[in-house]
């Protein structure tokens, strides 16, 4: 198969960037996104031109690195998987297909299709924690957990942390990251000491990185490529007004 | 040389808590005097690094990742392990020692191994305490379940993202410390030499991948965290990132590199589907637990649909070649045996490189519900990448590089033979032998980083001066930077025809033909002749697009595939040398009547420890020798029947 490629393409972070047409022949369907990015770039580079640059790693859709925008969906057209899952067979012989990085305040573009995502990192050094020293723990089967609360608090847990949820809101809003991190450890009795405390300094940290306001319209739940759920985002909603009201100065 | 492995004496159970009472400890007011490198944020960095600045050290960590949680521990299914002996099934630290020793067909250090059984238990109580969401049973306590080649009930898992959990709690902890201000945090920046000074390690030279920049970091004890050097192969499990620089820019500047050879290769992954392959994924282990394995009887029938195939007319030749272990025999086992039904001409699929892992029983058995719940994101993954429903049709799997055991020498504290230079997870060789066990990489990784490098790197720093570290404009630092520099240049201006990448296929397929599965003289002779030719055509023909001073993937990767052609030249050299079968290191020369490995443990029994002494036409290498001695166990063949 043949497709065209419109290409984000922007040299660096303070530079103009702009749409470049790539033709991609003699595809085989069974190729990943990503194998097909490979192959243009053999070939922009065998031609002495700089080859688009996105990130990537893991390509098996668990280590959040790759991050395209596909056709204005933030990992494409196939519902809860990453770019780097996605394969030629959902796309049709004679396309156009447009590629563009993630965008978002929060997330500047480092080159064609590489943002920066390190606000997620701080948001995370804000409170998204247990504090338990190294060499502090009882025996594991000392704090028992139900399975109905360690499969809930893995089911936010799933995140991988690719910002898709961001990039996928109108808002730019990083609720349902900030909501899974915060969910997760506070359902667990582990987390349920610094319960108050992390709540507040996550949404401050995610609030001071320049993310927007909840949209409400839950595009973040259907982008996200582990389909983590936007209930978590009531269940932090009601974790933030629970720590607010206990924390109010008297 | 005097390659000391400073195994404490003593009997074996007590070694590691003598030890500990014995080693130095730095004063308390003085640990903010000491700074440390931490290259690395996977499994063994990330706790590292943390264990660490919460004992009171400067840390920097480094990866070149856009964040520390997104190493290569993050693809990890399966599970870790560790001697709770929660089932109550006749677990014991003891037994989970030999099981590794075994495992790793008794070419591990004892006295590590042990170690490593005893803290097991201790990782499991950290992560849980971190808010790791281990598999529970309804009672609320630990679940478990038996993994590759264990006959009891010992790994903790988290659904199939048991890796993905342990790296985000040990993430966390670091981050906990970064938000302290105790761990500054290098992202996208990679190491890309180690500064040696008046004999010890004294910091690194790392290039920041977005603006260029080329950097001195100096330290008082550095640790490489930088994990396993299988994509020398190409075609992997591992991350398309993962690379061997660090622990090959250190083996350069004199750290040993131990046992290269000994490489992994799961049984159980995807089938290559065409060139155009950038990896190749793993299906975890654990579906080994209800799968079986079969290719047809017959030549003829391996081009049929698998349903047409009637039962008396499928080997399930893993049940009828090891009947006590069946279809969860360790995985250099199962993986030469699918070499071997494929090379017959009965492997299945498009390439004929494939076998059969059929669930049909198991539905039938358990019900789809049951085996949805235990490996429905598998069964996902694989219709994701090959379009089939393997509730259906059974899967194809082949073996692929997955793990390698080999890596930078290590003492019993984990510091290689240069001073201040430790190395942990992966990127060293201590634990797993010629052969590593399913769940044990993570064990290991974590035991590195958690509980045994915050003790071993203080009874280091206690011998060193506190204060300024070796300022970073010292001569050392200068050239480093400078030669550095110099390759850097050197691959940009070489504007040759062929991109790095086509040279790493190449590369990869000889490595995997030659010196995969299977090994021979001949074939490693030849390999042997080939590298340096292709590694002289590299240097003469590659082109590397853009300029250094810029994010530049293309120039990364190629200064990654520039070392992989040293270290191919090695691995073979070792594989040529070590004129045994043992583990994952399978001479054909070297097997007993029924095909199995076999060993000369009067001859090999001893740790393969290469000193680099230089590249001219091909590279140069002084073989060392660690002999191992076991006090404990008795070594016997490994036998799995
Ligand atoms: C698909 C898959 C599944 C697996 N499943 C299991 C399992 O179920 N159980 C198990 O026990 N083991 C499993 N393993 C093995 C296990 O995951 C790894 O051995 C282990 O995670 C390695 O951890 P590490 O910390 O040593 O290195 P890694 O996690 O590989 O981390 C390496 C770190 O070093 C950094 N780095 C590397 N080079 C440089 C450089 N030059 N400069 C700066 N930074 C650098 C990287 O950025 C990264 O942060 C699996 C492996 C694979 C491939
Ligand atoms: S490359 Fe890891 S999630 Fe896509």
């Amino acid at each position: 198969m043949n497709v065209s490629l419109r290409v984000w393409r922007q040299k660096g972070p303070g530079t103009q960037g702009c749409f470049e047409t790539h033709e991609a022949r003699d595809l085989n369907p069974d190729m990943s996104f990503l194998e097909m990015l490979d192959v243009v770039n053999e070939r922009l580079a065998v031609e002495g031109k700089d080859p688009i640059a996105f990130d990537h790693d893991c390509r098996e859709g668990i280590c959040g690195m790759c991050s395209c925008v596909i056709n204005g969906e933030p990992h494409g057209p196939e519902f809860k998987v990453a770019t780097c899952q996605t394969y030629m067979r959902s796309f049709r012989d004679g396309d156009t297909i447009t590629i563009e990085p993630f965008r978002s305040r929060a997330f500047p573009v480092l080159r064609d299709l590489v943002v920066n995502r390190s606000s997620f990192d701080r948001i995370i050094q804000a409170g998204g924690f247990v504090s338990v020293p190294t060499g502090s723990a009882p025996d594991g089967n000392a704090i028992p957990v139900s399975k109905e609360i360690a499969d809930l608090a893995m089911d936010a847990a799933a995140c991988i942390g690719c910002g898709a949820c961001v990039a996928a809101c109108k808002n730019g809003s990083a609720m349902l990251f900030v909501a899974a991190k915060v969910s997760q450890l506070n359902i667990l009795p582990q987390g349920k000491p610094e319960k108050d405390r992390r709540v507040l300094r996550m949404v401050q940290a995610m609030d001071a990185e320049g993310f927007g306001n909840c949209s409400n319209t839950y595009a973040c739940e259907a982008a996200c490529p582990k389909g983590i759920s936007v209930n978590f985002i009531a269940r932090m909603n009601r974790d933030y007004a629970v720590a607010l009201l206990k924390n109010k100065p008297a | 040389m005097n390659l000391e492995s400073r195994t404490p004496s003593g009997p074996l159970a007590q070694k590691w808590d003598r030890h500990r009472a014995e080693i130095k400890l730095v004063n308390p007011a003085n640990k903010r005097k000491y700074e440390i490198i931490v290259v690395g944020s996977g499994l063994a960095g990330a706790s590292a690094a943390a264990s660490l600045a919460e004992l009171g050290y400067r840390v920097k960590c480094f990866c070149f990742q856009d964040s520390p949680r997104r190493a290569h521990s993050i693809a990890a299914q399966g599970g870790i392990n560790a001697a709770k002996n929660y089932q109550n099934d006749g677990d014991s630290v003891y037994r989970l020692f030999y099981d590794t020793i075994k495992g790793g067909d008794f070419r591990a250090r004892e006295a590590n191994v042990y170690r490593l059984a005893q803290v097991s238990v201790n990782i499991i109580d950290q992560c849980v305490a971190q808010g790791v969401p281990f598999a529970r049973e309804y009672g609320g306590t630990l679940a478990n379940r038996s993994f590759g080649g264990a006959q009891v009930s010992r790994t903790f898992y988290a659904r199939g993202q048991t890796g993905q959990q342990l790296l985000l709690g040990a993430y966390q902890a670091l981050s906990r410390q970064i938000g302290a201000g105790a761990v500054k945090m290098f992202p996208r920046t990679e190491m890309l030499d180690l500064v040696v000074a008046d004999g010890a390690a004294r910091g690194i030279v790392a290039r920041d991948l977005v603006s260029g920049k080329i950097e001195a970091h100096s330290a008082h004890a550095v640790v490489l965290a930088t994990g396993g050097y299988g994509n020398a192969y190409n075609l992997s499990t591992y991350a398309r990132g993962s690379n061997a620089t660090a622990i090959w820019r250190a083996h350069r500047k004199g750290a040993l590199f131990a046992n290269p050879c000994y490489t992994q290769i799961h049984p159980t992954c995807i089938p290559v589907s065409g060139d155009y392959q950038s990896k190749l994924t793993l299906m975890s282990e654990s579906l080994r637990n209800d799968g079986r394995v079969w290719v047809p009887k017959r030549k003829e029938d391996s081009g049929k649909p698998p349903a047409s195939i009637a039962e008396e007319d499928r080997d399930y030749y893993l049940e009828r070649l090891y009947p006590s272990f069946g279809n969860l025999a360790p995985r250099d086992i199962s993986s030469r045996a699918a070499k071997r039904v494929c090379d017959e001409g009965r492997g299945v699929g498009p390439s004929g490189l494939g076998v059969y892992l059929d669930f049909s029983d198991a539905i039938s058995r358990l019900g789809h519900k049951v085996v949805e719940e235990r490996y429905g994101n598998l069964f996902d993954i694989y219709k994701e990448i090959t379009g089939e429903n393997a509730y259906d049709v059974p899967m194809r799997i082949y073996p692929a590089i997955h793990y390698t055991m080999g890596g930078l020498w290590v003492d019993y504290n984990l510091m290689s033979n240069v001073p201040g230079l430790f190395v942990a997870g992966e990127a060293n060789f201590s634990d797993h032998g010629a052969n590593r066990l399913g769940a044990s990489a993570l064990m290991q990784g974590l035991a590195d980083g958690y509980f045994v490098l915050p003790y071993t790197i203080g009874g280091y720093l206690a011998t060193q001066k506190p204060g300024a570290a070796l300022p970073a404009d010292h001569a050392e630092f200068r050239k480093s930077i400078e030669d550095v520099g110099t390759r850097t240049r050197r691959l940009l201006s070489v504007n040759g025809s062929r991109t790095a990448d086509s040279f790493h296929k190449q590369l990869g397929r000889l490595l995997w033909e030659k010196c995969g599965m299977a090994r021979n003289r001949q074939g490693l002779t030849e390999a042997l002749k080939a590298i340096p030719a292709l590694r002289e055509e590299f240097w003469q023909n590659v082109r590397v697009p853009g300029c250094g001073e810029e994010l530049n993937q293309a120039l990364e990767r190629a200064g990654r595939i520039a070392d992989y052609f040293e270290l191919a030249e090695l691995i073979c050299l070792d594989a040529l040398t070590r004129e045994e079968s043992c583990g994952g290191h399978f001479r054909e020369e070297f097997q007993t009547d029924e095909g199995e490995a076999l060993r000369d443990d009067e001859k090999f029994a001893f740790v393969s420890a290469w000193e680099f002494k230089g590249l001219n036409g091909s590279g140069h290498w002084d073989l060392h020798k660690e002999p191992l001695a076991y006090e404990e166990v008795h070594m016997s063949q490994r036998s799995y029947k």
